[in-house]
């Protein structure tokens, strides 16, 4: 048996300018079929500028793209039918009920009376929207109206969705139910391109990354080989005694971890680059008798991500901790 | 087992299509039509304030015009509401157009007209949709309008087949500034600033004309102004209609207005709608 990989997104040299804003500067990505790409990026990046441009809301001014084998520029038509879109912007309606939105789009969509109401009754049971089904979706909760959305784009059952910062604003909890949602529609087979601004959601999510900052693509590759650019996680100490953060990071470099503080979190951070480090840094902050009033560690974050890709030459690698303001 | 991976060259993709887009046949635009227009009819009813401000409006205005001002401005109430009224009934297609604007406005801030806009439906289907139920929903205001003027004791001297091309006239002066609104809707950041927008150009419009009060009474200037003024004309011509005097020129000069005001916006308003869609 062969199973060919298809591309469900190809995406060329896409270039949009608004005036001297380059909002994508020839852009290149692909998403394989019935996999998650994570478009990361800082805001401004260029990530919704994309997605609008592969749901053919806007036209780029070059480069080519393809979704589910349609020309964005020359097959609208025929690629919206492949498509579904959750995003900050396109939106239901906030007067009509819950039932009458996605009852509308099933019409647009071409689906019969009959059909698009036992289409929206499906949905409307598979996002635990029922009860609420038939109140107007303006006095709905924040996650109410993102299940909503993410119903809404289901309708017509499409190849590929395009999910703009799905969790942006949302609480923890509800951002939950909205990954298991996505995780159940990736296992369904939907192909999934996910933008968002947090590692740890393209973590949960993606199976590959593409990392996008000022309309350029600088990191693509697998989560496993972009974090392992970035290396480990970072240890964050809060001190019982603020006062004391320089000193105990001079303690710590005694000791060889290289340590930075923020007077303004007053936190102590450290870059883990082997589990070991964890004992030596408790160790010796013990050993002086500094006291300690919370540790945590982290993933790093996207800003850190961003500095270790673009290397840029004020953060170089292997010293790049700052030295502590003595 | 085998995993053949081609390479994401383009040739990769499936089934890639050539040729031009589908085109979308007339019972697909009529269904898509019917859904929205549903849509419109379902905000109104989700809104009822919106359904007030047609409905109570012209009530109040009759009730203040013709009993606060009535007396001073003719030699009894009855005999200003045969002047008034009929101007007043001008001027209901109007807010139909005002009213699409401000929901244009609405559908592109909120995020809507973008939900629509990846669906493959014509663009025309939107517009048209809330052409249609800001005209149903002229239609009922004009019937509360004329029932309650029948209620005070307005005589259509004219008879209803006269009352009704008074009606259709100022259907089809409001659907001219239709386009007027679009653009206004387009342009504008908020939905309150179409609205605000849209007093202003309308107040001085209504007033310095001859619906509620005879131009000769005012200074020459004005009088220039409320001469050459189409809501003048579609007063006229309402009057005129629904008392039963001549129509003379008002009516097709009301039809000249609203063709040159369509002829002139629509094709902007259009372009523009093209462009933003």
């Amino acid at each position: 048996m062969t199973r060919i990989e298809r591309n469900a997104v190809e995406v060329h040299g896409i270039v949009k300018h608004y005036g001297e804003t380059k909002a994508l500067d020839g852009v290149d990505l692909t998403v394989r079929e019935g996999t998650v790409l994570g478009l990361l990026g800082p805001n401004g990046a260029g990530k919704t500028t994309l997605v609008r441009v592969l749901s053919t809301l806007i036209k780029p001014d070059a480069g080519t793209a393809f979704v589910g084998g349609y020309d964005v520029l020359h097959q609208p038509k025929q690629l919206r039918r492949t498509i579904g879109l959750t995003g900050q912007y396109a939106s239901v309606d906030e007067l009509l009920s819950g039932y009458e939105n996605l009852y509308l789009i099933g019409r647009l969509l071409d689906l019969s009376g009959k059909e698009a109401k036992a289409r929206a009754a499906e949905l409307l049971e598979r996002f635990s929207l029922t009860e609420a089904a038939r109140r107007p979706a303006k006095g709905y909760s924040g996650g109410m109206r993102r299940r909503l959305d993410l119903a809404a784009s289901m309708i017509g059952r499409p190849k590929v969705l395009y999910l703009d910062e799905p969790t942006t604003g949302l609480d923890p909890r509800t951002r939950n139910e909205v990954w298991d949602e996505v995780q159940r529609m990736v296992g369904e087979g939907s192909t999934v391109l996910l933008t968002t601004q947090y590692m740890e959601e393209a973590e949960q999510l993606a199976d590959a990354l593409t990392v996008i900052d000022k309309g350029r693509v600088i990191a693509n590759g697998g989560i496993q080989e972009l974090k392992a650019q970035v290396g480990g996680k970072s240890l964050q100490v809060r001190p019982l005694r603020p006062a004391e953060l320089p000193e105990m990071a001079r303690c710590l470099r005694e000791s060889g971890v290289p340590a930075t503080f923020s007077d303004e979190s007053g936190l102590l951070s450290v870059h883990l680059t082997d589990e070991e480090q964890l004992t030596t840094v408790i160790g010796a902050l013990g050993t002086r008798g500094f006291g300690i009033a919370g540790i945590d560690t982290k993933l790093p974050s996207l800003d850190e991500v961003f500095l270790t890709i673009t290397g840029k030459p004020s953060v170089p690698a292997p010293a790049r901790d700052k030295e502590p303001v003595a | 087992m085998s995993t053949a991976t081609l390479s994401p060259a383009p040739a990769s993709a499936p089934s890639r299509a050539s040729g031009d887009d589908t085109r979308i046949g007339l019972r697909a635009n009529l269904r898509h039509l019917g859904a929205l227009t549903r849509r419109n009819l379902m905000r109104i009813k989700a809104d009822p304030e919106s359904m007030l401000d047609a409905l109570l409006v012209p009530v109040i205005m009759i009730l203040l015009f013709v009993y606060v001002f009535g007396g001073a401005m003719a030699t009894n109430q009855h005999e200003y509401m045969q002047y008034m009224v009929p101007g007043l009934l001008g001027t209901t297609g109007l807010n139909l157009a005002m009213a699409l604007g401000t929901g244009l406005n609405t559908d592109f801030q909120t995020g809507v007209m973008d939900r629509f806009r990846t669906l493959p439906i014509g663009r025309s289907a939107v517009l048209l949709s809330k052409m249609i139920a800001e005209t149903l929903r002229a239609l009922v205001a004009f019937a509360v309008l004329i029932g309650f003027a029948l209620l005070l004791g307005l005589e259509v001297k004219g008879g209803p087949l006269n009352l009704l091309a008074a009606v259709g006239l100022s259907l089809v002066f409001g659907a001219s500034l239709m386009w007027v609104s679009m653009l206004l809707g387009m342009a504008l950041r908020s939905a309150q600033a179409v609205q605000g927008m849209a007093m202003i150009v309308m107040m001085p419009l209504q007033f310095g004309s001859s619906i509620f009060a005879n131009p000769s009474t005012m200074p020459g200037w004005l009088q220039a102004f409320t001469k050459h003024n189409p809501l003048s004309a579609l007063a006229d011509a309402c009057r005129a209609l629904i008392n039963g005097g001549a129509v003379g020129n008002s009516v097709v000069t009301v039809l000249i207005w609203s063709a040159a005001i369509t002829v002139v916006t629509a094709p902007l308003a259009v372009a523009r709608f093209r462009k933003r869609t």
